[in-house]
């Protein structure tokens, strides 16, 4: 069985294959912008408008600028999805 | 519940195996293909990177027009500026977009020496939203508020003046999305000094804008079609500069794009319409006059109703209306001559195709009719399946999608906005019967026994003018416009053109040509520049609904008898192929000029004036330049 985490986390991957360009892209709750080529802070703001759309969620600037890693931003998700 | 803006829903929606199609993508024309989807943000942007690899392999042909773009912002730009190289493909353009550093405008105003306008580029778009305005509140200080308004505008004009000046670009300036919430509520507009007040004020004034280099964006209207507590976003424009929302990205850059392809004459011109279930509710060749729908009285009936409106108020702009059924050609007229609601009639239709043809096949007999490209043709069908056949075989043709309810049929149609244009002219207005009276001479022809005999069965009269004020806007619009039977595709700005026509180096010469079936207007227009032993074209184009009629022959016996008179011997020609142009490849040939060698990409051809004789012409001429002496 997977974990809520992880289910956000498979459905997080393609989004962020699509964004950054790089269909070979995996991602852990470890992730940080910098292990990831382009994740720059422009990328991230777009990162951010692709996972609002899908996931149906709002984000605040305090929260977008804040997110630490993938594993934050699952959490920060499952979250808003409660 | 969509938002057609935002989806932009007349677009089919993009292939699940978009990825892989990019990546097989080798042509420019493959990546033109791919845009005539609706694409989302990250999409458009992978396209833009495509569009930037291909341009380095050597695999990459042109077939696509190059166009340069800078953008000046008080904004972030770097996020939009895929978003318009992606959509500018959807109009067949490879846009180069030069970005200047966040913020940089004051000094691009006011500095001789930034890198940025020094630049060579076709287009600049000043894209400042109300944040970069140079404007303070002052609610009821009415003469404080209209200084700065002033001041606003006259900050605008000068970096748009400076701009135009360094780089002589055309000036694309954005108007001002209105603020969502206002304080006062309704009476905010009304008081003086505040920014609902000034932000209104401030888009009149630029309504009333008078350059013929700058073309207003009225932004004001796209972020009211998708509402303006969506386009103004709080949070993106504190966490990153955006002027709007980020998920508008894909409309904002269809907006842009299709108002640069405008200018470039890429609108579209024609427009053809099914009949049943698009025109009408039903099918006239089963449900007959009594059972179709159509007119006041039932919701279906009115819906089809409004798109006969727009239809004829298109028509009123200039788009030439044109039916493909299938269907007996008898039973599909009947409505047009019969059912008393219809508002389209057989007369507002240029070319009637009636028949069980397959529709790619009557699309393309259409546009020979009327000699237009198909490019230049918008498709209309409630039926999936014929769309879908119409894509395949002409990709060229826009062919929106359509949701199932024909009450929004009008709104999808015009929304896509096809026949985007920068300007207006008496010609544009009369343009629909130009056609519709070219295809009545094309039916003269079929009876005519020789060509001869039906040239002189249209009593032709052409009058020959040096540019005049009067002329000026429609020869600017030809000079933009025309792509097909133009030798060497300038373009000169209306600017440009005034320059010209008070320059002593240069004949200008606009025709005009009237026959028994009506006033055709201004049809094709010549720049000659000047020298005392060779009199050399710079500029000859026409159009294409005169072809076959010797209007060349004509003009050429006209300049030479001018160039003789001022002395010179010989007149010099060049064929500039593009991809559109290849009707004119033999133009200077047939009118006895010989090739000469050239530069590169042109094809130079010399007429020796001494041994050039005109043959006569079937027409009236008349000559402005001897009447007004």
């Amino acid at each position: 069985m997977l974990s809520d985490i992880d289910k956000i986390l498979q459905k997080l991957t393609p989004i962020f294959c699509d964004v950054l360009d790089d269909d070979s892209l995996t991602i852990t709750q470890g992730t940080t912008a910098e292990d990831i080529d382009g994740w720059d802070s422009l990328a991230h703001i777009r990162l951010v408008v692709s996972i609002e759309k899908a996931f149906n969620v709002r984000f605040s600037a305090a929260e977008i600028s804040g997110l630490e890693n993938v594993g934050a931003m699952a959490a920060l998700i499952l979250k808003k999805q409660a | 519940m969509t938002n057609i803006y935002e989806e932009l829903s007349w677009l089919p929606p993009a292939p699940a195996d978009f990825p892989q199609r990019l990546a097989r993508a080798i042509t420019g024309q493959d990546l033109a293909q791919l845009a005539t989807y609706s694409l989302d943000d990250n999409q458009l942007r992978r396209l833009s990177k495509k569009l930037d690899e291909l341009k380095k392999s050597d695999r990459y042909a042109a077939s696509l027009r190059d166009v340069t773009l800078g953008i000046v912002s008080n904004a972030t730009t770097q996020l939009v500026a895929p978003a318009l190289k992606g959509s500018a493909l959807r109009f067949g353009l490879a846009l180069e977009v030069v970005q200047t550093e966040f913020n940089q405008i004051a000094q691009i105003a006011y500095s001789g020496q930034d890198t940025f306008s020094s630049q060579a580029m076709d287009v600049v778009l000043i894209s400042i939203d109300h944040q970069g305005l140079p404007f303070v509140q002052c609610p009821g200080d009415s003469s404080n508020a209209s200084n700065q308004l002033q001041d606003c505008l006259q900050y605008l004009m000068t970096l748009a003046d400076a701009l135009h000046r360094k780089s002589n670009a055309h000036i694309l300036l954005q108007n001002f999305a209105p603020l969502s919430e206002n304080l006062s509520g309704s009476f905010e507009r009304r008081l003086t000094g505040t920014w609902s007040w000034l932000l209104h004020n401030l888009n009149r004034e630029l309504d009333l804008l008078n350059r013929s280099y700058i073309t207003v964006v009225d932004i004001a209207g796209l972020a009211a079609n998708v509402g303006l507590a969506n386009w103004h976003d709080p949070t993106l424009w504190h966490i990153g500069k955006l002027s709007f929302a980020q998920r508008f990205n894909p409309v904002y850059g269809d907006w842009i794009a299709r108002i640069v392809a405008a200018r470039l004459g890429r609108s579209r011109r024609c427009l053809i319409l099914d009949l049943d279930n698009t025109l009408w509710g039903g099918v006239i060749g089963d449900d007959g006059l009594e059972g179709i729908k159509i007119g006041q009285g039932d919701p279906t009936g009115e819906a089809h109703l409004a798109l006969q409106r727009t239809a004829l108020d298109l028509r009123d702009r200039g788009i030439v209306l044109a039916v493909s059924s299938k269907n007996e050609d008898a039973t599909a007229r009947s409505p047009f001559r019969e059912h008393p609601d219809m508002l389209l009639r057989e007369d507002h239709i240029a070319v009637f195709q009636a028949n069980w043809s397959d529709k790619a096949s009557n699309i393309r007999a259409i546009a020979t009719t009327l000699s237009l490209g198909l490019e230049s043709m918008v498709f209309v069908d409630d039926n999936p399946a014929e769309r879908l056949q119409v894509r395949q075989a002409l990709p060229e043709v826009a062919v929106p999608e359509l949701p199932d309810d024909p009450a929004l049929f009008s709104r999808t149609l015009i929304a896509a906005g096809y026949f985007e244009s920068a300007s207006f002219s008496e010609e544009d207005r009369k343009r629909a019967t130009f056609y519709q009276d070219n295809a009545m001479r094309a039916a003269i022809l079929n009876q005519s026994v020789d060509l001869e005999s039906y040239l002189k069965s249209l009593a032709m009269e052409i009058t020959f003018s040096p540019f005049n004020e009067v002329g000026i806007q429609r020869i600017t619009q030809l000079i933009s416009k025309s792509n097909q039977f133009n030798l060497t595709t300038k373009r000169y700005s209306e600017a440009e053109v005034t320059r010209l026509m008070g320059d002593p180096g240069y004949f200008t010469l606009q025709i005009r040509l009237k026959d028994t079936l009506g006033d055709n207007g201004m049809i094709s227009v010549v720049i000659c520049k000047l020298g005392s032993e060779t009199w050399e074209i710079d500029t000859w184009l026409m159009s294409c609904r005169v072809l076959g009629r010797r209007v060349e022959e004509a003009a050429l016996a006209h300049i030479s008898q001018y160039a003789k008179a001022a002395g010179a011997n010989k007149m010099k020609g060049c064929y500039v192929p593009t991809s559109r142009n290849a009707l004119v490849k033999n133009h200077y040939k047939n009118l006895g000029f010989v090739q000469v060698a050239g530069d590169v990409g042109t094809e130079s051809w010399e007429l020796d004036l001494t041994q050039y004789r005109c043959a006569s012409l079937p027409m009236k001429i008349s000559d402005s330049r001897k009447s007004s002496k």
